[in-house]
């Protein structure tokens, strides 16, 4: 699904968290938060790329609506009252974070991203000093066998960030999941090693839109690996200008 | 009737293990073993993790002497990228090594034996450990504390923390000295050096006040291993790893780490999670040998700094050349302090210290690497293979501690045989037991029970498995 921002003067007025704001038309709430200065946290949402709406925690609470809504995936509407910031989704979002934590081997302490990493950040700011569940400490691969990059599945929260970064800006569709649930994971081609992929392009756009340190440039040691997201919305705007 | 003591929870060591004594009918001492009872596991869950990850991992097996693996894994490192790291890279390395000998050297002669050796072996166990030094003698106490921070704030300073910093990488390190860090840790200097001369001093005045302890203290003929410099100085970060005999006359010598496996074997005891390494050409166990600070001071012709010198001179005037009691491993760690932080100033004082070329990058270009390096407490040798990517498939690794298992297994043998009656069982008869294993500072594991805090209890056992006597100590 992609988000298209209507450029037309034509505004809404909302209420978030019981304060009036106005967004334009066709902003997701999203948006009208963090354009208004209040803080949502999100992992798969990434300016520039479309919406995918899977790490569920930019979850909001409507007015009128029995369930959630995930902000990146629902539209403004003339005086909607949104809540971002209930016990209610805070205990969900920590929820979340804690199953990410718990589904894969985390080991922020010698990860190359530590320091560094959107995952360890939003553990640290929800106050997440233990995890409730038990670690399922699966036995996954790491994938070296790119020149310059790495595919540590040990380290991927299944966000999809390189899969659409690779096929809505590079435009060389080599990435996929493949897989459900627990068992997905991300793959190159028709499930090759990295290295022998025939259609990457080795532009590292994955590595620098990645949260966590699963995909990383090569020979970086602990808590090296820092990442440069900059270069997408410049992209995006260059586009939207040159159409 | 056949009894055994069990020693369950060895107290002032770092990490965990026991010690059971067997007696005969007579309530004499039969046989004495040391277990090591903790189980890590590093060398097999490092495979599948790329190489660029190993010093910070092998790192995790220890809080107290975190940098010794950081060294050995990153020279490992460098062979597998077969690269020279540059000069001034090696001289940091070097500081933070020199840092750490000091920190770990000091807690295990302040805070962990001296406490035997200032209240007596056979003091109040209440008041013998750490708390009642700081009350008893506060200023002694301030001195190893002291001495415990200054390697601290200097690994801190480098490495940007105090403990597991992920500052050593592959190739070198990643970050320069500033000026202004070198000269915090040049300001430090001396008040370390008065401190640490202080302690050697206040050494003279316990040190024969314990004959009985000198004589049966793991004192028996073995080889020795460790590093020694081009010149056959002191050396803890690189050098050639001499082998001597008993009289420390060198038997053989190894240039080429890889080459290690033909001069080390390691056994496997059953009563243990320990492994028992020997010299390979004389079997086992005839190859029993020991590492550390006393060795090193055995091998070395001299310290190479002035005032270490002084104190070896001293040493080797009372002790002889090789001195075969493990008891004198408190004033060969005191020696090494002085030297540590003679050779601190030396290397800050190098005109190319703040140079800025401190890292050598490549690739993995071969699959197999190994990296010798000297703990506080020894020899230790990391050994790995990988595969074409650079991700790891096997590990080996010889630990400090290790290298000393024979002697310890053995010396806690003797010890008990001198000093422990079946027929009376009295603590201090147990404490020097341990003290003879906390001759060597073992580091059994990354745990940090330094403080002498957990419960020793002591059982006397029939044959038939019956407690019939039991001490409970409560520290």
């Amino acid at each position: 699904m992609i988000t298209q921002v209507n450029s037309s003067v034509e505004s809404l007025t909302l209420r978030i968290n019981g304060k009036d704001v106005s967004c334009r038309a066709g902003d997701t709430v999203l948006q009208a938060v963090r354009d208004n200065g209040m803080e949502l946290p999100t992992l798969c949402w990434l300016e520039g790329l479309t919406v995918w709406g899977g790490c569920r925690l930019c979850m909001v609470e409507i007015a009128g609506s029995p369930k959630l809504h995930a902000a990146c995936a629902t539209a403004c509407q003339e005086g909607m009252e949104v809540q971002t910031n209930s016990d209610r989704l805070h205990r969900y979002r920590r929820m979340i974070v804690e199953l990410l934590l718990a589904e894969r081997n985390h080991i922020c302490s010698v990860c190359v991203s530590n320091g560094h990493c959107e995952l360890q950040s939003l553990a640290q700011k929800l106050g997440i000093d233990h995890v409730r569940f038990a670690y399922r400490n699966p036995q996954l691969e790491v994938d070296n066998s790119h020149d310059r990059m790495r595919l540590d599945h040990n380290r991927c929260i299944l966000c999809t960030r390189c899969v659409r970064v690779c096929a809505e800006v590079e435009g060389a569709r080599t990435k996929d999941i493949k897989g459900r649930g627990v068992l997905a994971a991300v793959i190159h081609d028709l499930d090759q090693p990295w290295g022998e992929s025939e259609t990457c392009t080795s532009c590292g756009k994955c590595v620098n839109v990645c949260p966590t340190g699963a995909l990383t440039h090569r020979g970086v040691a602990v808590g090296e690996m820092t990442k440069k997201l900059s270069f997408l919305p410049y992209l995006t705007l260059m586009r939207e200008a040159n159409p | 009737m056949n009894r055994t003591i069990t020693i369950e929870g060895v107290t002032r060591i770092e990490g965990h293990a026991c010690i059971t004594i067997q007696l005969d009918e007579a309530g004499k001492v039969a046989d004495a073993q040391f277990h090591v009872t903790q189980f890590r596991g590093f060398e097999k869950f490092v495979e599948g993790r790329p190489l660029t990850e190993m010093p910070a991992i092998m790192a995790r097996i220890c809080g107290i002497c975190p940098v010794s693996h950081l060294m050995a894994s990153s020279k490992a490192c460098d062979d597998l990228l077969a690269v020279e790291i540059p000069p001034n890279a090696a001289r940091l390395r070097r500081i933070m090594n020199l840092a750490q000998l000091v920190q770990s050297h000091a807690l295990s002669f302040f805070h962990l034996s001296s406490p035997d050796l200032i209240f007596g072996m056979d003091g109040d166990p209440a008041k013998r450990n750490i708390f009642g030094l700081i009350q008893d003698h506060p200023d002694f106490a301030r001195d190893g504390i002291m001495l415990r921070k200054f390697g601290q704030d200097i690994i801190g300073l480098l490495g940007g923390k105090k403990i597991h910093p992920a500052w050593t990488v592959p190739g070198g390190v990643n970050a320069p000295l500033t000026q202004e860090h070198r000269d915090q840790i040049a300001s430090m200097i001396p008040d370390a050096l008065a401190r640490a001369l202080r302690a050697a001093e206040y050494f003279q005045r316990v040190r024969d006040c314990y004959p009985a302890e000198v004589d049966d203290f793991a004192n028996f003929p073995t080889m020795f291993v460790g590093l020694v410099s081009a010149d056959r100085l002191l050396e803890h970060y690189d050098g050639t790893l001499l082998f001597s005999d008993e009289h420390g006359a060198p038997v053989a010598e190894l240039r080429e780490p890889r080459g290690y496996a033909s001069l080390i074997a390691e056994a496997v005891e059953k009563h243990s999670f320990l492994k028992s390494p020997y010299f390979r050409p004389r079997g086992y166990p005839h190859g029993i040998y020991r590492v550390g600070p006393l060795a090193r001071l055995v091998l070395a012709e001299g310290c190479g700094t002035p005032l270490a010198d002084r104190e070896l001179d001293i040493f080797r005037q009372r002790l002889g050349r090789a001195p075969q009691s493990s008891f004198h491993y408190h004033w060969a760690r005191l020696i090494e302090i002085i030297y540590g932080i003679e050779m601190l100033q030396r290397l800050l004082e190098h005109p190319d210290i703040l140079s800025e070329h401190v890292r050598a990058r490549a690739r993995p270009n071969k699959l197999e690497g190994v990296g010798i390096s000297e703990a506080p407490r020894g020899t230790l040798i990391h050994h790995y293979r990988i595969d074409e990517n650079g991700l790891m498939r096997w590990a080996n690794l010889i630990i400090a501690t290790g290298n000393n298992n024979l002697a310890m297994n053995r010396g806690v043998l003797q010890v008990a045989r001198r000093f422990v009656d079946g027929n009376r069982l009295q603590e201090g008869m147990l404490n020097r037991v341990e003290a003879v294993i906390r001759c060597f500072d073992p580091c059994l594991s990354c745990s940090t029970h330094a403080l002498g805090q957990m419960p020793l209890r002591i059982e006397l056992l029939t044959a038939q498995g019956e407690v019939c006597d039991a001490l409970q100590r409560q520290d």
